[in-house]
């Protein structure tokens, strides 16, 4: 079920475990059910509100779609009403594309350069618990301070980033105002929040490398572009695709940043998600058609459509990580 | 792609290398030696210049900042900007609701997480694989799936508004129960919780007196990870608070910058006020808690 960790497993001491677990098993063919009432107590707690608050949800959410429902008054059942206006509706799919092209442009940059910034981190031979800790820090920043942050050095021709390329000679750029600027701003939000999740993720898959295997690979006459695509690589894999499924799930979901830099003009304009709608992600749709509009069963339809989405890049992902090898 | 991460050496292995005759000018050498410093003083400063900038800002005119040149250099108009902040929002006001919400949020998730974990790693019972794997397969849903009905019911039950209303749905959380298992079935000998049996211990006390005790550092990790979040959420509060006067930080800091969006130094005022607090904490109080974080992509 998740696969970065599965591919990670590994067999624990098994002496002492296993003995216990074997007697454990055959006390359990013994038992009546009912004698384990404390166990299950004591899993109840979160069962319950996961049942409440998580399962029953997501289901009534499937079954939302197939209405037309204001969330106050009666619902009424459409079908796949919902479905069919979603496939024509081009509002839902710029917004499928803006997520979509946000993704990439902050995926593949972030993952390279948390890559880099392991590899440099692995080299040190002296403790790395500051750059540990520095890296961190932007993951536990608020995306709404962050995205503000991001706004205002981007802003208008005096934003910090004007400002420097004024001083550099280079032509000031509308960052906030052009499609692709605006989605590449959002970009660079994200890449900045999670770089260093990733690079630290990585330094812990790194330095699980045994390093008898550098050793070998040397005395064999292996030049270190050899050692990094024929054994580093290779042995990363299970944590590379750790990252991108990661990457993927939140990185599709991507709302905070868009709502606080665009959000504030639903009001005047029920679809915006700022100039050309580029910065309207599949969620931000989400929020405006559910929340603003109170269209319930249409919200539905477009956050289950969002979980497909996310489910068809989590399974190319896999394939494409996985390669050849099928283990 | 290939200069950098052909670095990429064991730390441990740092002797061999004398040994291993290898073919380098000297110039190579230095610069192999110099690149790592490079690359991660740039991962630094891209990490930390956010929150120096937004300090600047913070203490400056916006008039002074948005000129050119621009002022790069502290200020002395912190106190103007955040007392305007405070004319604006109730800013304590929301800061003591945030902390409210994540306090409570981290306490009752660490003590289900923990009680569930420990049932789960521990204790073999009728259903115990198939329970966790339907919990394994909700881990991978969006959350945000479970929003709109989870708002409705809220509605109903009459806590949409209210700070109640935030602190349920992070229980439902099984991430949390899922890094806690992994973790008890590492750091809690079973011969412990045997002795322990053996010494007549029932079921809550093997918890509370075996359990606890011994898997604090996993409860600490786990706390912050809870907390953070708490205080960084932003769609389910920014949905679910319908009332105007009782905001979390994160909603209250989005308002002001709507309503002041080009003023912006008093928003930035108001936007470090909300994350020094937490990034200081952080860097003082989580030595663990990165290695913690990271740890559980690797094993598990």
């Amino acid at each position: 079920m998740t696969p970065g960790r599965a591919g990670g497993g590994r067999a624990r001491a098994p002496g002492a475990a296993t003995r216990r677990s074997l007697r454990a098993s055959k006390e359990h063919r013994r038992r009546p059910v009912r004698s384990y009432w404390r166990e299950y107590l004591a899993i109840s707690p979160f069962y319950l509100v996961f049942v409440g608050f998580s399962l029953a949800p997501v289901i009534f959410t499937l079954y939302i779609a197939f209405q037309r429902w204001d969330g106050l008054g009666e619902m009424q059942f459409v079908g796949l009403d919902q479905f069919r206006f979603l496939v024509k509706d081009p509002t839902f799919w710029l917004s499928v594309w803006n997520t979509v092209v946000i993704w990439v442009l902050a995926t593949f940059p972030m993952l390279f350069l948390a890559l880099v910034l392991a590899s440099a981190m692995n080299s040190r031979r002296r403790s790395v618990g500051f750059y540990r800790i520095t890296f961190f820090v932007p993951n536990v920043t608020s995306i709404v301070a962050a995205a503000i942050f991001f706004f205002a050095i981007f802003s208008s021709q005096y934003g910090i980033v004007n400002a420097t390329f004024h001083a550099l000679g280079l032509p000031e750029v509308g960052w906030m105002t052009n499609p692709w600027t605006i989605r590449l701003v959002i970009a660079m939000l994200m890449t900045w929040q999670w770089t260093g999740y990733n690079a630290l993720i990585y330094l812990a898959g790194l330095q699980a490398i045994p390093t008898e295997l550098y050793e070998a690979a040397r005395i064999d006459g292996a030049n270190a572009v050899q050692i990094f695509f024929r054994i580093t690589l290779p042995l990363l894999r299970p944590i590379i695709l750790f990252t991108v499924i990661v990457s993927t799930v939140t990185g599709l979901q991507s709302f905070t940043e868009p709502q606080v830099l665009f959000g504030s003009n639903a009001a005047t304009n029920p679809n915006s998600g700022g100039p050309g709608q580029a910065g309207l992600t599949m969620m931000l749709y989400f929020y405006q058609q559910a929340f603003t509009n109170n269209d319930y069963g249409y919200g539905a339809a477009i956050v289950w459509a969002l979980c497909l989405l996310i489910l068809a890049f989590v399974v190319i992902n896999w394939r494409i990580v996985r390669g050849g090898d099928d283990d | 792609m290939t200069s950098t991460p052909v670095r990429a050496r064991p730390a441990g292995g740092a002797p061999d290398r004398d040994r291993v005759p290898v073919e380098r000018s000297t110039l190579g050498r230095r610069l192999r030696g110099v690149l790592p410093h490079v690359l991660l003083g740039t991962g630094v400063v891209v990490s930390l210049f956010p929150f120096y900038w937004m300090i600047v800002m913070a203490t400056n005119t916006t008039e002074a900042i948005y000129r050119f040149p621009p002022k790069l250099t502290l200020g002395s108009q912190l106190g103007t900007n955040v007392r305007r902040v405070l004319d604006s929002i109730d800013f304590f006001g929301s800061m003591l609701n945030t902390l409210i919400v994540a306090c409570s949020a981290t306490f009752l998730v660490l003590l289900v997480d923990s009680l569930a974990a420990f049932t789960f790693a521990k204790y073999r019972f009728p259903g115990r694989n198939v329970l966790f794997t339907v919990l394994l397969g909700m881990y991978l849903l969006p959350t945000q799936l479970a929003i709109l009905p989870q708002f409705v019911l809220m509605s109903h039950i009459g806590w949409a508004g209210s700070l109640k209303a935030l602190l349920l749905p992070p229980l439902a959380n099984a991430f949390g129960i899922f890094w806690m298992r992994q973790y008890i079935m590492r750091a809690v000998p079973d011969e412990l919780i045997d002795a322990a049996r053996i010494d007549g211990c029932g079921f809550l006390r093997q918890y509370w007196h075996v359990g606890l005790p011994t898997i604090r550092p996993g409860l600490a990790f786990l706390g912050i990870y809870v907390f953070v979040n708490a205080w960084n959420d932003y769609f389910w509060p920014l949905v679910v608070l319908v009332n105007p006067d009782h905001l979390t930080l994160q909603v209250a800091l989005a308002q002001l910058n709507t309503a002041h969006s080009t003023d912006f130094s008093m928003v930035m005022a108001g936007a470090v006020m909300a994350v020094v607090p937490l990034a200081l904490a952080f860097v003082l109080l989580a030595r663990n808690f990165v290695a913690d974080a990271t740890r559980g992509a690797v094993r598990g």
